[in-house]
């Protein structure tokens, strides 16, 4: 069943078409990787979907919803969680607290109630401590909970950042180049965390440059190149695509 | 409120108008390098026309006076950039602000320990037996002031156009990374920015010392109208900023034509903040918006 | 939760407010009592500003402005119209949270420091409009005869009296803000101001909550001006400059940004300093607050707070670098 539907989105920025036209369809529990070399788009395509940004033509459909008519926070409400290229862990938080911002919008705590700490809002929090704490378990981070997040190693923020995801419970999770910077086996890891989080019924976006670990996980691929998708299928078919190959190779080598 | 009134009116207006502008072009050139709104840009302004006084005090001809002036504050801005810039250049915007605000507090104190708290006068630049123009009398200081800002104007655009170094600093504002990969020294262009951007703005407080004369305490107020009119202009737009500067300055003393109550120039002064504020509420890229103001 | 995990949990709180209401027992002399109160006051502006640039990470230079809401609003309500002064203090703080939220919806949605301008600006106007308002503020004469806060017969006019009602209150202001901090609206000010397009993915509308403790943080101040005036029972325009506004924003980053202790420490020394260098020439007083911002920001981005990690980072700095764990940026 079609969860997500990319119709013809263009974004323009001053003048320079960051995307031109592109159009696919992401389907419920798929893992569908976005390819393609820098520049191609894919960040941009990225902040269109998780409702920071509004394409400039063309319309983004979660379920039935046109996420160009959002609020710039309301894109979480409705399950899309992300986590970004470069790292966006609130630093001189505790790693536990940047998970349980991650609880914020599930919460119902509002200003009066966390000034004088009312019963109803430290029942909030005894929950929101608790699932922020297993949210931290699934991608292993349980032991670094009091840690300051701006003290952990490069791989472990991006894990904290699928963490906090998690925590506001996604039907669908973009991940942006989740596997920048780490190195064989923690890619490995990386693997089976996103197929256990697609079992659990999450859908799944990522952007990605390993190759290996697109082709590994994904169900299908999508290739953009200077802002149009130059082609979409299973990874087999993707691999062999001449037009993609030229892509990344440049004209003379194909 | 007969025509020529309307000219007098006009004229006060574009007069200092010219030194929101100029003050505007200060804050233009340190934030296209830096990102940086300086607090203390108007404490730059009121420092130029107390050390020209000085000068002119200790006998100097008014135009080594100017000169002077222009020069010590724009060693001033680069001491200021050395001290207590350099150390937060990608510190967050929270503590940039507020060191820009503690120089402003720390120049101003130190300019009352040294001028007093008295108002203080400087000579016009050739004499003060008005230009009569269409009916209206002019004051040649107002020709003066137009006369300088337009030459500060010129010279500062064929300055980025024309010369390597100006160049340089656009290229730096344009891309920081990119201009740095081509070997452009980023230090050197937000030194020089600091610099060049005191220098302007203390130009502008020697010009209108002759018409308001210059306190210790003048310059948090010109400072807020000149980012008043950069927001007119759209931050970021040194054309912008000038002509914001202008259309501020003429607002202002329409204003006080208008209201026709006394005490009326006391309210002159919180049109630029209503103007700021209307811009940032209807159209925060500014009237002449060039860069877009991101929303996040 | 029982008495002894609440005791342990807030010890810190206790232990403070235990001080502050006591210290009036041990002290005779009028003139510090005076300065004690004058803390208690500036605590409670302090307090709101320090939740704004300390958690959401947003300057005002306006907060002088929202004192004088406060301060002019009891003063003239209660003198010229004979409101009661509790309410009198409701609706300057009600004012106070009107105008917070118009100069707060504009310019907290744009990214970069549009309020710290904006502010800056609010509070220029003010203070013209307390000279030039003269039919309501009497201008540069300045409004006297204010009475003193009273709940029936209870009279806090007489200095110890006032010490526990005001200091009650701040400490209340202190306890709400070491509540909020670590609330889900507390996080998501931290979240916002560290990472915002993070918080804004993670559902947090953070032009509201940046807008909500802008708010906060002028209600703050107006009540402290009400309590202020109700005590020296006078005002004038002259306490009100910018200059007031960026005293107050040292003595928040004096204390140290991003923990509510700061605003305590903040407040005690900003009101005892100049009392020691007024033995020397009031007119350094300025230099010396204006100089202490840009080296606090510098060399001490903490504050006073921030002291107590000192010796553990000399310590790091002295031990060879292989035997450090990884290392913070």
């Amino acid at each position: 069943m079609p969860i997500m539907r990319v119709e013809d989105v263009s974004k323009n920025f001053g003048g320079l078409d960051a995307l031109k036209r592109v159009s696919f369809t992401l389907y419920e529990g798929q893992v569908k990787a976005l390819i393609g070399p820098n520049g191609a788009g894919k960040t941009t395509l990225f902040n269109l979907i998780s409702g920071v940004d509004r394409p400039t033509a063309g319309h983004i459909y979660f379920r039935d919803h046109d996420l160009g008519t959002l609020r710039r926070h309301e894109a979480a409400g409705l399950g899309i969680g992300r986590t970004f290229q470069h790292s966006k862990v609130f630093d001189d938080m505790t790693v536990l607290d940047n998970v349980k911002v991650g609880r914020y919008q599930r919460g119902r705590a509002g200003i009066f109630s966390s000034f004088f700490s009312l019963r109803r809002h430290r029942n909030e929090e005894r929950q929101v401590r608790e699932t922020a704490f297993e949210a931290l378990k699934r991608v292993g981070l349980e032991a670094q909970a009091g840690e300051l997040a701006g003290n952990l190693p490069m791989g472990d923020r991006h894990l904290l950042e699928i963490a906090r995801s998690l925590a506001t419970e996604p039907t669908v999770l973009l991940l942006d180049e989740p596997a920048a910077g780490l190195n064989n086996d923690e890619t490995d890891r990386l693997a089976d965390l996103v197929r256990q989080i697609r079992d659990n019924g999450v859908t799944i976006l990522l952007v990605e440059h390993d190759m290996g670990f697109v082709m590994d996980i994904s169900d299908e691929v999508v290739v953009l190149d200077y802002g149009k998708k130059i082609a979409e299928g299973p990874p087999l078919m993707i691999q062999n695509d001449e037009e993609v190959i030229r892509a990344y190779l440049g004209d003379d080598l194909a | 409120m007969s025509f020529d009134q309307f000219l007098q009116y006009i004229s006060s207006g574009i007069t200092s108008g010219s030194i929101y502008a100029l003050t505007a072009l200060g804050f233009t050139l340190i934030y296209n390098s830096t990102d940086i709104i300086n607090f203390a840009q108007g404490e730059f302004v009121m420092l130029g026309g107390l050390v020209a006084i000085s000068m002119h005090e200790w006998g100097a001809p008014l135009p080594l006076a100017f000169l002077v002036a222009v020069a010590l504050v724009g060693i001033v801005g680069v001491i200021f950039e050395q001290l207590a810039i350099r150390p937060l250049l990608s510190a967050g915007v929270l503590a940039q602000i507020i060191v820009t605000i503690g120089a402003s507090l720390a120049i101003r104190t130190v300019a009352m320990l040294i001028w007093g708290r008295e108002s203080l006068p400087l000579p016009p630049f050739s004499g003060d037996s008005p230009i009569v123009i269409l009916g209206a009398s002019i004051l040649p200081q107002t020709l003066w002031v137009l006369g300088l800002t337009l030459v500060i104007v010129v010279a500062l655009q064929l300055f980025y156009r024309r010369t390597l170094t100006g160049k340089a600093v656009r290229a730096c504002s344009v891309n920081p990374t990119a201009a740095r990969l081509m070997g452009i020294s980023y230090s050197r262009v937000v030194l020089l920015s600091f610099g060049l951007s005191a220098a302007i703005s203390a130009a502008g407080g020697v010009m209108i010392t002759p018409v308001s004369f210059m306190s210790y305490s003048a310059g948090a107020l010109i400072g807020l109208k000149g980012f008043a009119a950069c927001i007119l202009g759209g931050l970021g737009n040194p054309v912008g900023a000038v002509a914001g500067g202008l259309i501020l300055g003429i607002l202002e003393a329409l204003t006080v034509g208008f209201l026709p109550f006394s005490g009326s120039s006391g309210y002159k002064d919180g049109v630029a903040f209503l103007i700021l504020l209307v811009i940032l509420f209807a159209r925060p890229q500014g009237l002449f918006g060039r860069r877009t103001v991101e929303k996040v | 939760m029982g008495i002894v995990a609440y005791a342990r949990k807030h010890a810190a709180f206790l232990a403070f407010s235990a001080v502050a209401m006591c210290a009036p027992l041990f002290i005779g002399n009028k003139y510090y009592l005076s300065i004690l109160a004058f803390t208690a006051t500036r605590l409670m502006v302090a307090l709101g500003l320090n939740l704004l640039m300390g958690q959401a990470g947003q300057v005002s230079l306006g907060h002088a402005a929202f004192v004088a809401i406060g301060a002019y609003g009891s003063a003239v309500m209660t003198t010229r119209w004979s409101v009661n002064p509790w309410l009198a203090m409701l609706v300057a703080a009600l004012l106070a949270a009107g105008v917070a939220a118009i100069l707060g919806v504009p310019t907290l949605k744009l990214r970069g420091h549009y309020l710290a301008m904006a502010t800056l600006g609010f509070g220029e106007i003010v203070f013209i409009l307390l000279v030039q308002l003269k039919g309501l503020t009497l201008g540069t004469d300045g409004i006297s005869g204010i009475p003193s806060l009273t709940i029936g017969s209870l009279d806090f006019g007489r200095p110890r009296a006032y010490h526990w009602l005001a200091w009650g209150v701040a400490l209340l202001m202190l306890r709400m803000s070491l509540n909020l901090v670590d609330s889900r609206v507390g996080r998501s000010l931290r979240a916002l101001d560290r990472a915002e397009i993070a918080a804004l993915s993670l559902g947090v509308n953070t032009s509201f909550r940046k807008v909500q403790v802008f708010v906060v943080s002028a209600v703050f101040a107006s009540v402290a001006g009400s309590f202020y005036v109700h005590y020296i029972h006078y005002i004038s325009p002259d306490s009100f400059s910018v200059t007031f506004s960026v005293v107050l924003v040292t003595t928040v980053v004096l204390g140290g940004l991003g923990n509510v202790w700061g605003a305590v420490w903040g407040s005690i020394f900003m009101l005892f300093l100049p009392e020691y260098l007024k033995r020397f020439n009031q007119d350094y007083t300025n230099l010396v607050f204006g100089l202490m911002l840009i080296v606090v920001m510098i060399f001490l981005p903490g504050g006073l707070v921030g002291l107590r990690h000192v010796p553990a980072r000399l310590r790091r700095r002295f031990t060879p670098p292989d035997a450090l764990p990884a290392e913070d940026t």
